[in-house]
């Protein structure tokens, strides 16, 4: 069963988020990033190529032009495979784990997975980008020493989260992951935004957050 | 089909879960399956809730029907399949099979359920026999899968029989089906290391993280892989070996010759460290020598090295398996650049041409500072400096550079026989080549480090004296006992003189500065670029290139962590996924498997360097591990 809704991000790009169930204990949520826009690309491509052609103008060097032209292209095939994500992947695994994807631009995939063992608890993290609050969904994980004491706190979806659009996502991943036995901290968490959303969001009322 | 009717049936089960209510969208459904009615199971059979994991191996995908032999973790709920035993087999050899591997790999083995490969058989009465066998092996929860002809989907159930609510009726269990490579998961390490403790009885226990567990249990399982299905043994089984026995030839003839070849250089290596331990080179000045150039060090690097790998003990651990391949490929990559460097040197004269260029250079290095020394001994970027004590120290320098000529003239006819020779040191490694031509660019800019070392303690000596006559000056003073700074009251022909050298200091301050500054930056770039050879030094000593190529090569060796990816699924069929191996990025094989290094590292920070360039405290940039200089 797939599904798929749209949203917009902060800084104003298209986010996709599809959802498909595969089994009873099996989930798979995808975000689809927006993609690298052509204005951009033209604009710094452009910005580079004059400055280098005001240096050879300058200089009547050739080689300029020649380190121009390398340096655009060098830039734009390591954006292209280490910055800029394509697609980010959330699979959730009842008792075995969580598996969180990113694939870049020129398709390479960076895969974490993290098992139901080591998470402590998951917990729904703010954070203040300019003038406003986001939320935004994060893992805790248990150090591997001291069993009480917190490792890593880790954002659900890597780049995304900046750009994380709603709340009532969150909680719907959260109310997903809930009963895969964490309770502690998201339920208080939860009953509060629970009890402000159920109030005023109508399709939330069918569901108990436990 | 009756098979259907039992996969409805199982789907019908977890159907009560998967309710996916019409209307809103956006209703969760509970994810978890509601636990059978019989509560928890006596014992540790399984933990409710959790959904049982069947760990398949790839390989047995297509084997013939059988029995499922493998390892039960009731922990976490999984049940690994390590192999498939075939038609016909006597259960009593089966069970002494199972014992024996047990005792031997301490891992407790078990008959888990059946297997049906449904492509030729006919389908009823294999089902009947295959329901029969759970009386014989008795597992609690026996496992059923099956494979259907012409399909790809698969069935499986978990039958458990002792549920105490309703004793005559197995309940069934949801199973999540989880494919994986077994040679790929047998030949790979977990990074980080996880240590699976063991238990009083030789079952091990599985305390940590659950994937560890598997790839433990096929790691210790190797015993059960050595017979096959074509084997004459009592029991046929089907494993990952039945695609083929892997074996090279030149692998195996390399093992077997290691033995021999080992002990050899082993005795090789212990006379030369003898030797170059023995009595004679605790003479001095050759320890003091040897502690200055880097080439003994690196010698001496490299030698330990050579002992490690060439020890007739075998490995303890995988990590040090891993330690003893990177220094040996580091060695000899080390020895075919040095070889090459050589050839390079050798052929159309080069050294001749090095010999030739080599005198011109130190004159020309010396005229160049010459010239340095005349122009501060003027009036250098318009300052005006101390007449007197800047003749005396430029007359002072200009003697020591006159003195250092004179020595590079007299060598200089023997020089093409000395680079000759050194060039052949080079077969012993770049790493040694490199590290002579460090301490040749040491000896040939000894006079700089001279003047820095005349021009250091003369600024640290004007430094202490105007501090302390400052203090004077303030009418204070330091107090040794106390570690700190005092009020006194000074004499009037104390603090008159006192003050008078104060100020004779402080006004032949610019001048001593200024010379302190110029040598100091002279040595600053010697020390850069001595610096720069030895880490070229240190990255062919510490990179571990053999990890680095295994990464590259046979990615599932060194493993970070798994992948799942969720194969086709059909709704009311149960779930299956594909566990991979997930590789561990290049940057963190550089960091866990980095060699030693020789240690021989500036330790200082940033802050503490400037501290000591201000003060005038002499630098010291590749102080060996304890050694005292003045």
């Amino acid at each position: 069963m797939e599904d798929e809704r749209t949203f917009s991000d902060i800084c104003g790009g298209r986010l996709a988020l599809q959802r498909r169930y595969y089994s009873p204990f099996c989930r798979e949520f995808c975000l689809n990033c927006p993609r690298l826009s052509l204005r951009s690309l033209t604009a710094v491509t452009c910005t580079v190529w004059l400055a280098a052609y005001g240096l050879f103008t300058l200089w009547e060097n050739s080689m300029i032009l020649s380190a121009a032209i390398s340096i655009t292209l060098l830039g734009l095939l390591g954006y292209l495979h280490f910055v800029k994500i394509d697609q980010e992947t959330l699979l959730i695994i009842d008792s075995l784990g969580i598996q969180m994807t990113s694939s870049y631009a020129s398709g390479k995939e960076s895969t974490t997975f993290i098992e139901m063992g080591k998470v402590k608890d998951v917990v729904i993290n703010e954070a203040i980008y300019m003038q406003k609050v986001i939320y935004y969904l994060c893992i805790l994980l248990k150090d591997p020493v001291e069993p009480h004491m917190i490792s890593q706190v880790v954002p659900v979806f890597q780049v995304s989260t900046e750009h994380f659009p709603f709340s009532n996502e969150i909680l719907y991943f959260s109310a997903y992951l809930l009963p895969l036995k964490f309770s502690r901290n998201v339920n208080i968490y939860c009953q509060s935004i629970g009890r402000y959303l159920t109030t005023n969001f109508s399709y939330f009322k069918s569901s108990p957050l436990r | 089909m009756g098979l259907v009717s039992r996969g409805a049936a199982a789907a019908g089960l977890g159907a009560a879960s998967a309710v996916v209510r019409p209307g809103p969208p956006d209703a969760v459904p509970n994810p978890v399956p509601s636990p059978p009615p019989g509560g928890a199971a006596r014992g540790s059979s399984r933990v409710p809730g959790m959904v049982l994991k069947a760990f398949f191996p790839t390989c047995c995908a297509s084997a013939d029907s059988g029995l499922l032999v493998g390892r039960w973790v009731p922990e976490q709920s999984s049940a690994v399949v390590l192999a498939v035993v075939h038609f016909p087999f006597i259960p009593i050899q089966v069970k002494e099979l199972l014992a024996q591997v047990q005792q031997a790999s301490r891992v407790g083995m078990a008959v888990l359920g059946t297997w049906c490969h449904r492509q030729q058989e006919p389908e009823e009465s294999l089902g009947h026999f295959l329901e029969g066998l759970g009386t014989i092996f008795s597992h609690e929860p026996w496992l059923q899968l099956c494979r259907e002809r012409g399909s790809k989907f698969w069935s499986c159930k978990a039958i458990h029989r002792q549920v105490s609510a309703a004793p005559d009726v197995p309940s069934e269990d949801q199973v999540m089906l989880i494919f994986y490579d077994q040679r790929k998961v047998l030949l790979s390490q977990l990074h980080p290391p996880t240590v699976v403790s063991d238990h009083q009885d030789g079952d091990t226990m599985a305390s940590t993280g659950g994937l560890a567990v598997v790839f433990d249990t096929v790691a210790r399982s190797e015993v059960l892989f050595c017979s096959d299905q074509y084997d004459e043994g009592p029991v046929r089984l089907s494993h990952w070996q039945s695609e083929g026995v892997e074996a090279s030839v030149l692998v195996e003839l390399a093992k077997r010759a290691s033995g021999p070849v080992c002990l050899l250089l082993a005795c090789l290596l212990s006379l030369i460290s003898a030797a170059s331990g023995c009595r004679l080179w605790k003479l001095w000045p050759l320890p003091f020598i040897r502690s200055k150039l880097s080439t003994c060090e690196q010698l001496r690097h490299r030698l330990d090295h050579l002992t490690l790998v060439f020890s007739t003990q075998k490995a303890q651990s995988p990590a040090q398996l891993m330690r003893k391949a990177n220094m040996l490929v580091s060695v000899l990559l080390d020895v075919a650049l040095g070889l090459m460097l050589l050839s390079w040197l050798h052929s159309s004269n080069r050294i001749g041409q090095l010999a030739d260029a080599l005198v011109p250079v130190a004159d020309h290095v010396a005229e160049e500072l010459q010239h340095l020394l005349q122009w501060l001994m003027g009036a250098p970027a318009g300052l005006k400096m101390n007449r007197a004590l800047d003749q005396v120290l430029g007359r002072f320098f200009l003697y020591h550079i006159h003195l250092w000529i004179s020595y590079i003239h007299l060598m200089s006819p023997f020089i093409e026989r000395i680079l000759w020779h050194v060039g052949l040191s080079a077969c012993l490694g770049l790493t040694v080549a490199l590290s002579i031509l460090s301490d040749i660019i040491a000896l040939l800019t000894f006079h700089i480090y001279c003047f820095y070392v005349y021009g250091a303690r003369l600024y640290c000596l004007k430094i202490y004296g105007l501090s302390s006559l400052w203090r004077l000056f303030r009418g204070k003073k330091w107090n040794v006992l106390r570690q700190r700074v005092d009020s006194c009251s000074y004499n009037l022909d104390q603090l008159f003189i006192g003050t008078l050298l104060f100020t004779i200091l402080v006004f032949l301050l610019p001048t001593t500065a200024l010379y302190y500054l110029v040598f100091t930056l002279l040595r600053l770039l010697v020390v850069t670029v001595q610096g720069l050879i030895h880490l070229l030094v240190d990255l062919v000593n510490t990179l571990p290139l053999y990890s680095l190529g295994l990464r590259l090569c046979r990615p599932y060796r060194l493993a970070a962590g798994v992948k799942f990816r969720v194969l086709e699924h059909e709704v009311g069929r149960p779930l299956r996924l594909l566990m991979q191996i997930n590789p561990l990025p290049y940057s963190r094989v550089v960091h866990t498997y980095r060699l030693p290094s020789c240690g021989c590292h500036p330790k200082h920070s940033w802050g503490s360097l400037c501290r000591k360039l201000f003060f005038g405290e002499l630098i010291y940039p590749w102080r060996q591990g304890g050694d005292k200089q003045d």
